[in-house]
């Protein structure tokens, strides 16, 4: 390699739709490889400027996670007395009464199907268009400009803009589907709001699948599509053997990502759209953990919930671990 | 300026693994020594161990009087230029230059002469204001030379500057490097594993491989005298040839072939016998000679590289190209300029003191085909 | 090949209206009156009331307790998005300049103290979080608003990524040319990583403008409200009143995407290279 900023190579290792989840897969990956190891032959030693640059993310990191982790487990296993007055250790039940409970078990059902919806069309729309962006020539920048940029629109606004288009009163998708006989009834038919719930968080992902696939096909090289031109005449063959291999690392680290976003980051949408009425209305399990712990001061409850949550994350992460090695590379 | 004395130097990573093992070379003030041998010889390793980027596990290194095996790069008084240049990418050629000097606190006036007077010298002034990005690949290695000059250090450090050019320009750069250090008289210690690279630029050789020296000389005395089997392939193109052999009394047996030596040999039994390929040629009629199988020929232009067999042990012939070919050839060999070297540790066996005798032409090999 | 290429334009078109439209009629009934919204329902013709309509949003005092602006919305949500981008960028690029460029007994250990972070979100600990804000007594704080979302590791990772792929001939370089710890950071290290923090601070921006649970829970005082998390309160008035805003609500929303999605789509190519380079 000559010189130049241009020409180091780019970074390694990310963020999710947040920031957030991206990071843990590649670092576990990179500890799967071995490569985990001192970065730089020369290095400083010093026997305190280390510290002194890490102490600022570190005391931050004790205070806001380390702390407040601990804290969830520990109260996961107490009942807090509804009075204030201290709490008692009461072992695995706050995790019994939460699993056996029959409304959990109803939000984790939809908590499931929700995801699997959410991440399955958000996943499919953004390829369908990833796909058809790379193809065309003529347009490309502005196809790419105007369909990513509701990425930073934040999800309660999303939820808000929804709102207004199932409005009962205003709305253009009630009006749509009053053609066809279907009268959207968002807030007061559990179906109906888990319908527009979905539409909502879908229409939010789109624009990060699209650019994640656009990149990634983006990375193919021309030589392996032109050798594929060569071997392959119909061009729907072409795209099933040869594209969507080489697309499968790209579309597996945004399987995980879909999934922590409809477990996660659809909150807002969820919270703007059922408009505090929960009871009859769809909603997720971490949207239970809050109205639990904040709304109905089930402590307990609440930090087992948020425990079981913690595990699902860590399986997602494990999974995605696991899953790491098999990343196809384009070289 | 200063000698370098390197002494007894080992570098032992963790897990014992030692790079590079009791390694003396002296150093002379103004010496132009080239470090050669193949990937993961120790090379680069002890050349970083001078510059201070790697600690000295065993040994000491004295740049002039002063034993720096503790001392910071920085202080080292010396100056290093990297393979990939290492130019700051966001700095202009003059502030690259100029860099080192003002961490040193050298006045202002005086950086400016210094960086004004490296850039004439290698003929960069028009680029002082650019990026390193906006420059070509040679300019950026004159740039690295640059930085290394403003320094005025006591010795440059080189690790393999030149493999990032292409060809042509290696070639010139070449050139260049050895006339300013000559110029200069600054002493040079440079890693290669380029053969002709080290033969081209050093004063004095010294081959490397797997962490000890295995020779160290001028480069024709290398040349002409591999200190052993290693070094007798690694030193020159084509390669030397190197078959087996063995000795009894004055004669060397070739597979059948029996070769009168005229001499008393170093020894008895089996050898490797070392024959470059310019020291084979067709044998003249009626002289006596070895078949050569020939399984395919390089033409190169001045020279053609004939490849083939001689009793199955494959052999490198270098041919003038005016010769006409037509399949197998005879060959005759110049014995005293074959090379002997133990079969047990490949180490050069000298020949006796007779053996200073008169040109090859003089003494008709005799050579008594089997059967 | 006209006509795929025909029907990729028609996918492509349908994908950009169904991104844009919901958008472009919030605007475009944001400038109509309410009535006539309640009336007409949405629109995709200019209202004409543009700057009533936004005015009213951005000075007007609102909420229950009538003490917050639209404008003093706009200004928290700054304040969250600059103050998390510019916390974020600082600490995580000394953690990783730490992490990477030094030689110290306890690198591994402080290594997964760190990375760990990135297996839990924030969302999975909201509880306990709060209950320590409120022990420190840091609700209502634009300190408990921002600092507790900088736990986590997504800038050091991606910073140490970068300091990985810096040449290591660069420090060595540096170090003969007699630079320590703090010059070849100040002089070397950050003027390299100059396009590598803009992405982060592009991402990391929209990442805290847009934070909509936590500030829900750290702020109660209206004061404090950042658009996002002021965008509830609107949709609670504006469920009671007989004629709801809905004018005011779209202009809010509005107001709300407006700085992260200029940000995105004036530097969408540094922002694309920092979210996806750093994949693979």
């Amino acid at each position: 390699m000559t010189s130049g900023t241009e020409l180091l190579p780019a970074p390694r290792g990310g963020t999710g739709t947040d920031g957030r989840r991206f990071g843990a897969l590649r670092l576990f990956g990179g500890k799967a490889k071995g490569s985990e190891e001192a970065a730089k032959r020369v290095q400083f030693s010093s026997p305190y400027l280390p510290y002194l640059f890490l102490a600022p993310q570190l005391a931050i990191i004790f205070v806001f996670f380390y702390w407040p982790s601990i804290q969830a487990i520990q109260s996961s296993f107490y009942l807090e007395d509804p009075f204030g007055f201290g709490s008692t250790f009461v072992g695995m039940t706050n995790y019994t009464d939460v699993l056996k409970s029959g409304e959990y078990l109803g939000i984790a059902r939809f908590t499931a199907i929700f995801t699997t919806l959410v991440t399955f069309f958000a996943l499919s729309i953004g390829l369908l268009l990833a796909v058809k962006a790379d193809g065309v020539i003529r347009g490309n920048a502005t196809y790419k400009t105007l369909l990513i940029w509701v990425y930073a629109i934040a999800p309660p606004v999303a939820g808000l803009i929804g709102m207004m288009f199932f409005d009962q009163h205003i709305g253009p998708i009630v009006e749509l589907a009053r053609w066809f006989g279907w009268d959207i009834k968002v807030g007061l038919n559990y179906f109906d709001t888990a319908f527009s719930m979905i539409v909502v968080s879908v229409w939010k992902q789109i624009p990060y699948n699209f650019i994640f696939f656009l990149s990634g096909l983006q990375g193919i090289p021309v030589a392996v599509r032109e050798a594929a031109a060569m071997d392959c005449r119909s061009g729907f063959r072409r795209f099933w053997t040869v594209i969507l291999p080489l697309l499968a690392p790209t579309a597996f680290f945004l399987l995980i990502i879909n999934v922590t976003y409809a477990l996660f980051d659809t909150f807002g949408v969820i919270d703007v759209m059922v408009k505090d009425k929960a009871a009859n209305n769809p909603i997720t399990l971490v949207y239970k953990v809050y109205m639990d712990g904040f709304r109905g001061n089930d402590l307990g409850g609440s930090s087992a919930q948020s425990v079981i949550l913690m595990l699902i994350v860590f399986v997602l992460t494990i999974f995605q671990f696991r899953f790491i090695e098999r990343r196809v590379h384009y070289n | 300026m200063a000698a370098i004395t390197i002494a007894e130097v080992s570098k032992i990573y963790t897990g014992n693994v030692e790079a590079v093992k009791s390694v003396s070379i002296d150093i002379e003030d103004g010496e132009f020594i080239v470090l050669v041998g193949p990937s993961g010889c120790g090379k680069s390793t002890l050349l970083r161990m001078v510059a201070g980027l790697e600690s000295i596990s065993k040994g000491t290194v004295k740049i002039g009087p002063r034993v720096i095996n503790e001392v910071d790069p920085a202080e080292r008084d010396i100056a290093m230029v990297f393979q990939n240049y290492a130019l700051y990418p966001h700095m202009t050629v003059y502030q690259n230059l100029a860099y080192g000097l003002k961490n040193r606190k050298t006045p202002k006036a005086e950086i400016d002469a210094r960086v004004a007077e490296a850039a004439r010298m290698l003929e960069i002034e028009p680029y002082l204001h650019r990026k390193p990005r906006a420059l070509s690949g040679g300019q950026r290695q004159r740039v690295a030379m640059g930085r290394a000059i403003v320094r005025k250090p006591a010795a440059f450090l080189f690790d393999e500057p030149l493999s990032n050019l292409d060809a042509k320009l290696r070639v010139s750069m070449r050139g260049e490097i050895k006339r300013l250090q000559k110029r200069l008289g600054t002493t040079s210690l440079y890693v290669t594993h380029d053969q002709l690279e080290a033969m081209t630029l050093a004063d004095r050789l010294v081959v490397l491989n797997g962490g000890r020296i295995e020779q160290i000389g001028r480069p024709l005395d290398v040349y002409h005298r591999p200190a052993s089997t290693f070094v007798a392939s690694f030193i020159g193109s084509p390669a030397m040839n190197l078959i087996k052999g063995r000795i009894e009394g004055s004669r060397l047996h070739v597979g059948t072939y029996r070769i009168e030596l005229g001499e008393r040999a170093p020894v008895e039994g089996p050898v490797t016998v070392g024959l470059r390929a310019e020291d084979l040629r067709l044998a003249g009629v009626g002289e006596d000679a070895m078949l050569f199988q020939v399984d395919y020929v390089e033409e190169l232009g001045a020279q053609r590289l004939v490849h083939g067999t001689i009793e199955d042990q494959a052999l490198t012939v270098a041919l003038s190209p005016e010769i006409p070919l037509s399949g197998d050839l005879a060959v005759t060999i110049a014995t005293d300029r074959l090379h002997f070297f133990s079969t047990e540790n490949g180490k050069r066996l000298e020949r006796g003191a007779s053996f200073t005798n008169t040109a090859e032409s003089a003494r008709p090999l005799s050579l008594e085909p089997a059967l | 090949m006209y006509r795929t290429k025909f029907f990729d334009h028609v996918i492509l078109l349908i994908g950009v209206f169904i991104m844009v439209a919901p958008v472009v009629v919030a605007f475009m009934t944001s400038t109509h009156e309410a009535a006539d919204i309640h009336r007409n329902g949405l629109s995709l013709t200019w209202g004409g009331h543009f700057v009533e309509t936004y005015e009213t949003v951005l000075t007007r005092k609102g909420g229950f307790t009538g003490k917050i602006t639209g404008l003093n919305m706009m200004m928290n949500s700054m304040i969250l998005g600059l103050g998390f981008a510019l916390g974020k960028i600082i600490l995580s690029m000394l953690a990783a300049y730490a992490i990477v460029y030094f030689r110290f007994r306890l690198a591994t250990f402080f290594f997964w103290i760190i990375f760990t972070t990135l297996l839990l979100p924030l969302e999975v600990r909201i509880l306990p979080s709060y209950e320590v804000m409120n022990t420190l007594k840091l609700t209502n704080t634009y300190t408990g608003l921002i600092v507790p979302l900088l736990a986590s590791a997504t800038g050091t990772f991606y910073f140490r990524q970068f300091f990985k792929s810096v040449p290591d001939e660069l420090l060595e370089a540096a170090r003969i040319d007699g630079a320590g710890p703090f010059k070849f950071f100040i002089d070397v290290l950050v003027p390299l990583s100059r396009t590598m923090m803009a992405a982060i601070f592009i991402i990391m921006f929209v990442y805290g403008w847009n934070q909509y649970l936590w500030p829900t829970l750290m702020t109660t005082d209206e004061g404090f409200f950042t658009l996002v998390r002021g965008i509830k309160q609107i949709l609670l008035v504006w469920v009671g009143s007989n004629i709801p805003d809905y004018n005011e609500a779209f202009a809010l929303a509005i107001l709300a995407m407006l700085p992260p999605v200029l940000i995105v789509v004036i530097f969408q190519r540094g922002f694309i290279k920092g979210l996806t380079e750093s994949d693979k």
